[in-house]
Parts: C-alpha cells; sequence; structure tokens
C-alpha cells in the first residue's frame, strides 16, 4: 500500500486498494464521502482529470457499485474509486460543481441506473433514450431480450439465429465438443 | 482581420432566453449536418444570427451496446466493440482486447506489438484525413474534402489488403492481430504514405494561408488552458492549448516508447490552432509509420494461442485500459465476475466531453453560420457518447 493510499485510509476510512498496473490503482470509500474524496483528491493530490464516471449493478449484493476514473498527470497514474450505494435508494452527491463535464455522466447514470444526483443539471431529461418507458435499462435484471420480444412483432418470414448457438454449432462445431 | 477570443459564459451567468417575448428563434441543427461524423442534434435559441444558448441531443445512434455486449462471450463482442466508434474502430479494438489480456495474463508477442501500433496509426491518419475534409467544407472548401477523402482511400485500400475490411477491420484480436503482413504490403505503405504527405502539403498551401479560412476560423470556439481539467479536455484540443499530454507518450502502450516523437503543443486552441496542430500530427502519424515499416520483425509468430472462445473465462476483476485516438483519450473499463461473459464493459470517448458540455459553452455567442465549422473544430463522433 502506497503513501496515498495511507493517507486516504486515515482521512476519508478508504479501504480495498488495490494496484492493478503500475500506473492503475483502484480504491473504495462510503458513498457518503464520495464528493470529499474526490474534491480532496482533484484539489491536494493532482487528480485533476476525470476521464468517466459510470455504475456496476451488483445486484447479488443489493448495491450499485460507482466508479469514478481520475487521472494525475504530473504523476502518470490512475486511480478508480468506488462507492457503493444502496440499490433501494440510490441517491448520490452530485459533482457537477467539480468537473463541468460530470453532469452528463450523472446524467446517463439517473437514465441508465435510475441513480439520483440531487441538483445535477437537467438530471431527469432524456439523455439517449428517448421516449423510453421501460425500467433503467441497464440493471441487470432488465431483460432486453424479454423487453423486446414482449414489445415489437416478428416481422413474417425473417429467420433470426441466436448468435452464440451459430458460433457453437456453425464456427466451431469442434471446439464445442 | 483577426477576430476577438471569444470566451463562453460560465454557467452561472448563463441567462435562460424568454422564448415569449418574440426576441429569439429556437431552431435545430441536425441530427444530419456537415459538423459532425455521425448523428447528433443542437437546439440552438438564436437572436438575430447569433447563438444566445444551446443544447445538445443525442440518441440517434443508440444501439445498447455495452447491455449487449453483459449477454455475449467475450469473443463475440469484438463484431460491437469496432463500431462504437466507425471512423476509427482500430482503437476500441485495441482498448478491449488489451483490458482482457490483462485481466486474463496474456502477453502478445512482439510482431503484434508492432502490427497493432501500424495500424492504430494508420487509422489515425485515416480519420484526420476525413476530419481535414469536413473542416475545410464547413468553411466552403469542399475541394479539399475532395482530395482528403481520396487520400483517406488509399490508406484504406492499404487497410483492405492487410485486414480484408475498408471500414470495420477486426485487426487487433485478443492474443495479438489477426493476420500477417501480405508479400510486398511494406513497399506500398511507404508509397502511399509519400503520395498522402505530397497531398498535405497542397493542403497546407491552399487551406492554411486562406483568407476566408484565418478569418473564420481565427478566435473560433477559443478554449482557455485552464478548462483542459475543469472539462476533462483532452487530446488536440487539449495540446493546442498548450496541454502537452499524450497517451502514447505518457503510458507508453505498444511500440510507442520505443519510437521517436514528441506531442505536439499549441498555443491557443481555437479552430484554426486546433486545425494546425492535427495537420502537424498527421505528418506525425506518416512519420510514425515509416518508422513502425523499419523496425516491425520480419519474421516471428503475431499471435498468441488463446483457450477455446466458447468458453473462455477471464478472472474477477476490473481494469481501465486507454489509448490516444485523434480525439483524444479513448478507454474501455472492463468489469469481470470470473464468467465467460464480461460482467460490465463502459466506453470512455472523447466526443462525451467535447460535443456535451464543452461545444454547448463553446456555441453561444458564435454566428449560426459558424456552428458546423465549430464543431468539426471539435473533433466529435457521436456514437462513442451514446455506446
Amino acid at each position: 500500500m502506497n503513501e496515498l493510499a495511507t493517507r486516504l485510509a486515515g482521512r476519508y476510512g478508504a479501504r480495498d486498494w488495490h494496484d492493478q498496473r503500475k500506473d492503475l490503482a483502484s480504491v473504495a470509500v462510503d458513498v457518503i464521502r464520495i464528493r470529499d474524496v474526490l474534491a480532496w483528491l482533484r484539489d491536494e493530490e493532482g487528480y485533476r482529470h476525470l476521464s468517466f464516471a459510470t455504475a456496476i449493478d451488483n445486484i447479488e449484493r443489493n448495491v450499485f457499485t460507482l466508479t469514478y476514473a481520475l487521472r494525475n498527470h504530473e504523476a502518470r497514474q490512475g486511480l478508480l474509486i468506488h462507492a457503493d450505494v444502496d440499490r433501494d435508494d440510490p441517491t448520490v452527491d452530485s459533482i457537477h460543481l467539480l468537473w463541468g463535464q460530470a453532469w452528463t455522466y450523472q446524467r446517463e447514470m439517473k437514465e441508465w441506473f435510475g441513480i439520483d444526483f440531487p441538483g445535477s443539471p437537467r438530471v431527469d431529461e432524456e439523455f439517449v433514450l428517448e421516449g423510453w418507458d421501460g425500467p433503467p435499462m441497464m440493471r441487470r435484471d432488465f431483460d432486453s431480450l424479454a423487453y423486446s420480444d414482449a414489445t415489437y412483432a416478428e416481422r413474417p418470414g425473417r429467420v433470426t439465429h441466436d448468435p452464440a448457438a451459430h458460433m457453437r454449432d456453425r464456427l466451431f462445431p469442434e471446439a464445442a465438443r | 482581420m483577426r477576430r476577438e477570443k471569444q470566451h463562453a459564459v460560465p454557467p452561472a451567468e448563463r441567462a435562460t432566453p424568454d422564448l415569449d417575448s418574440g426576441k429569439y428563434l429556437v431552431m435545430w441543427q441536425g441530427p444530419q449536418h456537415p459538423g459532425i461524423t455521425g448523428n447528433m442534434s443542437l437546439r440552438l435559441v438564436a437572436e438575430g444570427d447569433t447563438v444566445v444558448d444551446c443544447e445538445t441531443h443525442v440518441g440517434y445512434l443508440h444501439r445498447g451496446f455495452e447491455k449487449l455486449m453483459e449477454r455475449r462471450l467475450y469473443m463475440q463482442n469484438f463484431p460491437l466493440v469496432c463500431r462504437i466508434a466507425v471512423p476509427e474502430p482500430d482503437f476500441n479494438e485495441y482498448c478491449y482486447a488489451a483490458a482482457l489480456e490483462e485481466l486474463a495474463g496474456v502477453v502478445i508477442p512482439e510482431k503484434a506489438v508492432w502490427l497493432r501500433t501500424l495500424s492504430l496509426e494508420m487509422i489515425r491518419l485515416a480519420s484526420f484525413l476525413m476530419w481535414i475534409g469536413g473542416q475545410a467544407g464547413a468553411f466552403g472548401h469542399g475541394t479539399i474534402a475532395q482530395w482528403s477523402v481520396t487520400m483517406r482511400d488509399y490508406v484504406l485500400d492499404l487497410f483492405e489488403e492487410l485486414t480484408g475490411g475498408r471500414i470495420y477491420h477486426m485487426y487487433i484480436i485478443p492474443g495479438g492481430v489477426r493476420g500477417d503482413v501480405p508479400a510486398g504490403f511494406w513497399k506500398r505503405v511507404l508509397a502511399t504514405m509519400d503520395v498522402v504527405e505530397k497531398n498535405l502539403d497542397d493542403i497546407e498551401l491552399v487551406m492554411f494561408h486562406n483568407a476566408v479560412f484565418k478569418a473564420r476560423a481565427e478566435g473560433l470556439g477559443y478554449i482557455p488552458r485552464d478548462w483542459v481539467d475543469q472539462y476533462g479536455i483532452t487530446g488536440p484540443n487539449a495540446r493546442a492549448a498548450g496541454a502537452g499530454r499524450d497517451l502514447r507518450k505518457d503510458s507508453g502502450y505498444l511500440a510507442y516508447p520505443r519510437l521517436s516523437f514528441e506531442p505536439l503543443v499549441g498555443t491557443e486552441s481555437d479552430a484554426y490552432g486546433r486545425a494546425r496542430l492535427r495537420l502537424g500530427e498527421m505528418y506525425q502519424a506518416i512519420d510514425l509509420i515509416r518508422q513502425i515499416v523499419d523496425r516491425t520483425p520480419a519474421n516471428g509468430p503475431f499471435r498468441e494461442k488463446l483457450p477455446n472462445p466458447l468458453h473462455w473465462k477471464i478472472p474477477a476483476g476490473e481494469t481501465y485500459v486507454a489509448a490516444e485516438c485523434t480525439r483524444g483519450e479513448y478507454g474501455f473499463y472492463v468489469v469481470s465476475d470470473g464468467s465467460d461473459k464480461p460482467r460490465r464493459v463502459a466506453v470512455r470517448g472523447p466526443s462525451y466531453t467535447h460535443a456535451v458540455s464543452v461545444m454547448e459553452r463553446l456555441v453561444r455567442g458564435v454566428n449560426i453560420a459558424d456552428v458546423a465549422g465549430l464543431m468539426v473544430s471539435l473533433h466529435t463522433y457521436p456514437p462513442e457518447i451514446e455506446r
């Protein structure tokens, strides 16, 4: 564990530091402190570049794991910061005042996962799913195939092949055995 | 005469126009227009012929790639990833392949390292050639677009010979690349580079010294240096503003640490400065391709043997692999739960920042006739916003 990991653990109770590569590490913090942690990393530790923000639906633990990817250009280091938020009440502090592009990622997470970021500009507006009336589509319990089958009609005479079955039966019959 | 730099209005000072006042006109630009490659709309509010407010609207190209990838085997996702940024599919292939290799502990052969670098630099050149046609065309110089698209086709000829495909190559695959170079390929690469380089000389003379282009591009869409971190701006848009960041140098992936080059850095990130810098990067790509031709090993394997693709399980873990594409930081965040399908794949494209947050700020105060030129000068590809 390096010095940054120690400082993060002491100051914000960060845990699970993991060095993935020599230039990439990850760490987990409590979601309640996420804005403070990101502001501190930006202002005090040189992680001024927000590469992206996204979420993972860990439905088995009933949480969404938010991932914020920061980069320190001077030190040439990347850092993935994780924070779990309750899947039943997914509300997270907005970071749109820390980075000018962060509101777009938050708007996407609201639409795709149903995670709310109160105060984030245009967070309730449609992003890429215009006219969408289904559940947040990136949730693991949203079955896109079942939704498609239930929503759209089959075109008469059209034959479709399941890609996995096509690979197994037609492309790699030897390997499938 | 050089125009004043157009400093964007900070969000706090952004006034919402009173649309009932009769002073403003709401107009949509897009989703089909010359400003970008792909479909995206701008909802513009204009006072006279000056834009006072703008909202970017995306969604015309959403195909649910990230959701689909969670349902498919790792190897089945290759025909998907290359379609996320159509003019530059190879960066998607590289980032996805490199992420899987890192998680699975696969080391690719030396020859594959060089051939991947070749593929990325060739597509960089092809993509820039398409961009410069759009940039010139947006200011009324259609002839340059015809020249540059012809040159791009010559580069695509090389891709067709190397990979079998002109647009989607699927050449970079886990374990290495899909095939070796054909006989006589290097000679044809060098000949094509000579032709493209000569054409770039012509473009430089005709476009960059043209009074109309200079008058319209200088000062347009000025990005101050302190916006780079504030907005996550990367690539030529950031380097033109003075931020000397280039992942090819900073991260040192593939063969780049062994190639001789320095990131190009400008002093002013307006439409003209960005175009100048990209022209320099086109010459740089030609130089890098020539170095790669010189140094790629003639012999040796080009692909590491992988497990059965139908049963390939990646150990649980996560990684983020980024590369420097023509527009900046392009990355794949891949999470594996140990099964034969990815748990989560998130794609980070530079257009996400440049076409939404940055564009919405820069366009205020711009003449309607310059909006398309401004959009091209940010070099955005909407498919990578929507994935």
